[in-house]
């Protein structure tokens, strides 16, 4: 079966041609059968593997397609590869995938542009399972693109909203600057390894010695473009604008594609992070910096998207921090529950505004909770999962993430933890505005409140049960749990430094789960108790609120530094340098020479003797030169 | 026998046409042009068995031979100019220029030349051939140009006369100094250049460099360009930019690196600094560009400097990406002014502010348009991403100082495209897009046989890269 391993990604490749080509001539049923028919034959493709991976004589063997380049001593072969981080991926990717293309089918299924949504949806899913199924950097680096160039088409899906065209050039662009660090990474990894195949760079990396400054700027550079696709500090400014497509996509980019494959490039690379460790340090505190600043911002806004979005920025700050204290099988762990609680969440986000005719301003929501039980059920299990309350899955990954976070420095750990308790602040405000209280919405939409049809229920219902038993994969053997994802990775980030935590770690990690988890339900109970019965609109903040509704103003600081400059540079060539220097020095010379052909012009007198002079005296001048110069 | 026939059958059939009357010489060009390609076709199995050049005595008084051959970089720079004459001859089947038959002889005449300049062995045949390419060019600009035709035709005929007088000059040098009988042969012109003392070399260098600078256009040499770019009209905006710019890259490779190894290795942080500024230069000033034309005629520019850069890293790997990417740029570049093209007949603007809403009115153009976009800013799975991923890769061995600063017209390049894409394809359709016709059956064809090519090569790049292995396999001595 891994000789077909090309089957899965083919199938969502064959759905964006087919959906894509005959747009307009299927009709709505055959397109939603086949975008989602073609990510579930994925799906179970990739659970095959993942059986087969299960077998004790499974080897991770790189599959030969085709020689994509070889130019010079460099050899790109066109391979795929799967182990057990790819499977892992890969059912993430195909399942979470297919659950948001079958609600796709229901939420979009009156827009105009049905065949054009489902081709892109099945191309963003196509590009993801690229990159985490290709076996060296370049192969990656094409789903690490094509990811970037879907979200960029559908977060401007509907583009006669030049707001959203912003949005999505903006998630472009920001991609493209932490893939042009990628980029030089490779070069630099090119240039040490004459290879960009993990097999061949990963084995040779330790040639380099320990401490290696060429290690540290390689994985530096590398983390540079995860950064951007990952939607870190500096560049994370992008996510919460990308929520201007259709609500699905979110899920899709937040939960299962794209945003994860920062997480996945590096557990990828624990190799050559693992020799780095000063770079793995950077990593944890780039993590931990945007956990906190993102939750700070999502603690103030109103928009029930742009919560959600801060929240993944938040989420995937952990992320980083486990990477960067060297569980890397945690932060997976974190990537799946969060998956299934994020996709969850953006779904059921979906559904409210669905049922309010496309509002999204939590204020203007309120007293939900009846008129869309099923929403209302399984949003509450997606809060609870994020906010890290057992026996939900959150619980168990942000823990493994936290404990090691303990181990490595304290420090970590408790801004981590406070990091946490605002996760469960800011979420459960969206929950009890949302869902509780009085409906505040205007009369003729409550009119229209209903519960969305089952196609979109359905996942949600299922994605909820994820959420609630997603984590018991990863009980960690101190609470009598087997670990099974764990010990499934071993062998990938075996040799790394342990995956998992010394057992003597048990119970100062017992006592710090039990901390975080008394304290988060403290702070649901006291949210509970300011906005449950919130009435009025809110009123501009003053002070550090201000500043947190304006999200620490990083956009404007942006547009100031980088933004307008660039747009002013541009004017000032054009106008001081292009035409009036470089040009004008080209029509000074032409100038010149009219001059000088009008003073030569003179010379042609038609007298013979004059023409006989000038042809001696230029030989003469070119024989001095060939004698004296050139010799 | 194939590379003389590459030459001859767009030379007689571009002389005929001037004799053929009214429309039939458009038809006529189109097969010409197809059976041109053919041709290139079929010399692919020829140059891999060597036996497609030709030797025949021309000049003998002087030294002269009429001396033609394919490498690797020739065939595929034939192959390109065989592909671009018919697509841009399909793609303008509606169009009506006045005086066809000179017209379209004038085109054949350039393609001709072309094809004896990516073929020629010999120099003087060699200069011969450029400037038979060149002169039909002023011509086309001068008669069949926009309101300021004269004036920027008379400048561009300026700039690439002088070029390529310099260039002559260093011809006649060389030819004093090459071993045994003074002779134009390339072999000749090999010794006798390496020969030279370093400082001679130098000299030479520039005297060839800036022929073919100004033809490409390297930094500071191109005010010419997006002025001729604007004011020609768009089949010869084409054979400007995607073929004709490859004759100073071309002339680099073959006629430079080799010849004048000591000058080139003198010299080649100059002309990597230039190179490098043009890139970001030319990427910066596109981001404000409000007309079309230019804001195409900038990144090309950029997309050049990035050829010249890779060029003078002299890198195996580097030039391999050099000479695939002059194949994907004539492609994609031929798209994009095709797109400009439409919009200039269809709705007479080439303004940005005019244009929007294109996807709404015009999809299946709007369509082709985005993929040769993307083309451009070079993804992964299209031609543009294979070469600038090699010459970058080249770039960096020569040394990060130079990689760095030029790959931020990677993001750049987003910047302006975007930008652009933004106001074109997006928004709402405005005064002049909203009745706008969707492509026509011959830009159909042509924008479909474009779009197949980039995303052809960029999945499988590998048998253009072979072909460019060849000619840099030789090089490589030389570095």
């Amino acid at each position: 079966m891994v000789h077909f391993v090309w089957l899965v990604p083919l199938l969502p490749l064959l759905g964006f041609l087919i959906t894509g080509i005959w747009r307009n001539r299927l009709s709505k049923t055959a397109i939603a059968l086949t975008g989602c028919g073609t990510v579930l034959g994925s799906f179970v493709a990739s659970c095959i593997l993942f059986f087969q991976a299960l077998s004790p004589g499974f080897r991770s063997t790189p599959v030969h397609l085709f020689d994509f380049i070889s130019a010079g001593p460099l050899r790109i072969p066109f391979d795929f590869q799967v182990d057990q981080l790819t499977l892992v991926f890969l059912l993430i990717i195909t399942g979470v995938g297919f659950l948001i293309h079958l609600y796709s089918a229901s939420y979009m299924w009156s827009d105009a542009g049905y065949g054009r949504y489902f081709s892109y949806l099945n191309l963003f899913v196509f590009s993801m399972l690229l990159l985490v199924l290709g076996a060296n950097y370049v192969i990656l680096f094409m789903g690490w693109e094509g990811v970037g160039l879907c979200s960029y088409l559908l977060i401007g899906f509907w583009y006669d909203r030049d707001d959203f065209n912003k949005a999505a050039k903006k998630a472009f662009i920001m991609n493209r600057i932490g893939d042009l660090g990628f980029l030089i990474g490779l070069f630099l990894m090119i240039s040490r390894f004459s290879s960009v195949s993990f097999g061949e760079v990963f084995s040779r990396a330790p040639s380099l010695g320990p401490h290696s400054g060429v290690m540290v700027a390689i994985t530096l550079l590398l983390l540079v473009g995860a950064v951007g696709k990952s939607a870190q500090i500096p560049l994370y400014t992008w996510l919460p604008d990308a929520m201007a497509g259709p609500t699905p996509v979110s899920a899709l980019i937040h939960a299962a594609t794209m945003v994860t494959a920062g997480i996945y490039m590096i557990a990828r690379s624990h190799v050559l992070y693992s020799l780095a460790p000063a770079t793995l340090t950077v990593v944890a505190v780039i993590g931990l910096a945007t956990a906190i600043l993102a939750a700070s911002i999502a603690l103030k806004q109103n928009d029930i998207k742009k919560i959600l979005a801060y929240s993944t920025v938040s989420q995937l700050g952990y992320m980083f921090l486990g990477l960067g204290v060297g569980v890397f099988g945690a932060s997976v762990f974190h990537v799946m529950t969060h998956a299934f609680f994020k996709a969850l969440l953006f779904l059921g986000a979906g559904s409210v505004i669905h049922a309010l005719g496309g509002e999204q301003d939590i204020r203007k929501m309120g007293g939900l909770r009846r008129k869309l039980p099923v929403t209302y059920w399984t949003f509450l299990v997606a809060c609870l999962a994020i906010s890290g309350i057992p026996p939900f899955s959150g619980f168990f990954s942000k823990d493994a993430i936290l404990g090691a976070a303990y181990q490595e420095q304290p420090l970590l750990y408790f801004i981590g933890l406070a990091g946490a308790l605002m996760t469960a602040f800011y979420m459960f405000r969206l929950f009890f505005l949302t869902f509780h209280g009085e409906f505040r919405g205007s009369e003729e939409s409550a009119q229209h409140l209903h519960e969305s049809p089952p196609a979109m229920t359905i996942p949600l219902i299922l994605l909820a049960v994820l959420s609630l038993i997603g984590g018991w994969v990863g009980i960690p053997a101190f609470l009598g749990g087997r670990d099974l994802l764990g010990n499934f990775l071993a062998p990938v980030f075996s040799n790394g430094p342990a995956a998992s935590l010394p057992a003597a770690a048990g119970n100062t990690d017992l006592i710090l789960m039990v901390v975080a988890a008394v304290l988060s339900i403290a702070v649901i109970f006291w949210t509970r108790g300011l906005y449950r019965r919130y009435r009025q609109g809110g009123t501009p903040g003053r002070g550090l609120v201000r500043l947190l509704e304006h999200k620490w103003y990083v956009d404007e600081l942006y547009d100031f530094l980088f933004t307008r400059p660039l747009g002013r540079l541009s004017d000032w060539l054009e106008s001081r340098v292009e035409s009036p220097v470089i040009d004008g020095a080209v029509n000074g010379m032409g100038r010149m020479v009219q001059w000088g052909s009008r003073q030569v012009r003179l010379v042609q007198s038609g007298q013979v003797g004059l023409y006989i002079f000038g042809m001696v005296a230029g030989a003469i001048i070119l024989f001095l030169i060939g004698f004296f110069l050139i010799k | 026998m194939w590379t003389v026939l590459l030459i001859l059958i767009p030379l007689i059939t571009g002389l005929a046409a001037f004799f053929i009357p009214g429309k039939a010489a458009k038809s006529w060009a189109l097969g010409s042009s197809l059976v041109t390609l053919a041709a290139a076709c079929f010399s692919i199995s020829g140059s891999l068995h060597g036996t497609s050049g030709a030797d025949v005595s021309w000049i003998s008084q002087i030294g002269s031979r009429f001396t033609v051959s394919l490498d690797g970089m020739g065939l595929v720079l034939c192959l390109l100019n065989g592909v671009v004459f018919p697509v841009v001859f399909i793609a303008n089947w509606k169009k009506d220029y006045q005086r066809p038959s000179s017209f379209y002889g004038l085109m054949l005449l350039a393609q001709a030349g072309m094809m004896g300049v990516f073929t020629a062995m010999d120099a003087l045949l060699f200069y011969a051939f450029w400037e038979l390419a060149l002169i039909p060019v002023y011509f086309l600009c001068s008669f069949w140009g926009g309101d300021r035709r004269i004036r920027v035709t008379f400048k561009f005929f300026v700039y690439t006369f002088l070029g390529s007088l310099l260039m002559l000059a260093g011809i006649i040098y060389l030819y004093f100094q090459t071993p045994g009988a003074p002779s134009f042969s390339y072999a000749a012109f090999v010794l006798a250049g390496r020969a030279l003392p370093a400082a001679v070399q130098g000299g030479l260098f520039w005297l060839f460099f800036v022929a073919f600078a100004v033809k490409m256009p390297v930094f500071p040499f191109h005010t010419w360009q997006p002025d001729t770019y604007e004011q020609s009209p768009t089949p010869v905006t084409i054979i400007l930019s995607a073929v004709m710019v490859k004759m100073g890259v071309f002339g680099l490779i073959r006629w430079v690196i080799p010849v004048f190894p000591e000058g080139v290795s003198h010299w080649s942080n100059v002309a990597m600094i230039l190179s490098v500024t043009g890139i970001i230069y030319a990427s910066v000033l596109a981001i404000r560009q409000g007309d079309l034309k230019r804001l195409v005629a900038y990144s090309s520019i950029a997309h050049v400097g990035l050829m010249s850069a890779a060029i003078f890293s002299r890198n195996p790997i580097g030039l391999e990406g050099v000479i695939f990417q002059m194949f994907s740029h004539g492609i994609t570049i031929t798209g994009m002014w095709l797109i400009v093209g439409i919009f200039e007949r269809k709705i007479r603007t080439r303004r940005i502010t005019d244009l929007g809403g294109v996807a709404r009115s015009a999809p299946a153009m709007a369509i082709a348009f985005m993929i040769i976009c993307l083309g451009h800013i070079a993804l992964p799975l299209t031609n543009g991403f294979v070469g600038e991923f090699l010459m970058f890769t080249g770039l960096y061995q020569f040394s990060p100082w130079a990689m760095v600063p030029a790959g931020l017209a990677v993001i750049l390049v987003a910047v302006y495209i975007l930008n652009m894409l933004q106001r074109v394809l997006f928004g709402i359709p405005g005064e002049h897009t909203r009745g706008m016709a969707d492509l026509g059956a011959g830009e159909y064809i042509a924008l479909g046989i474009l779009v197949a090519l980039i995303i052809g090569f960029g999945v499988y790049p590998q048998p253009l890269l072979d072909l460019a292995h060849g000619t840099t396999s030789s090089l490589v001595a030389y570095f």
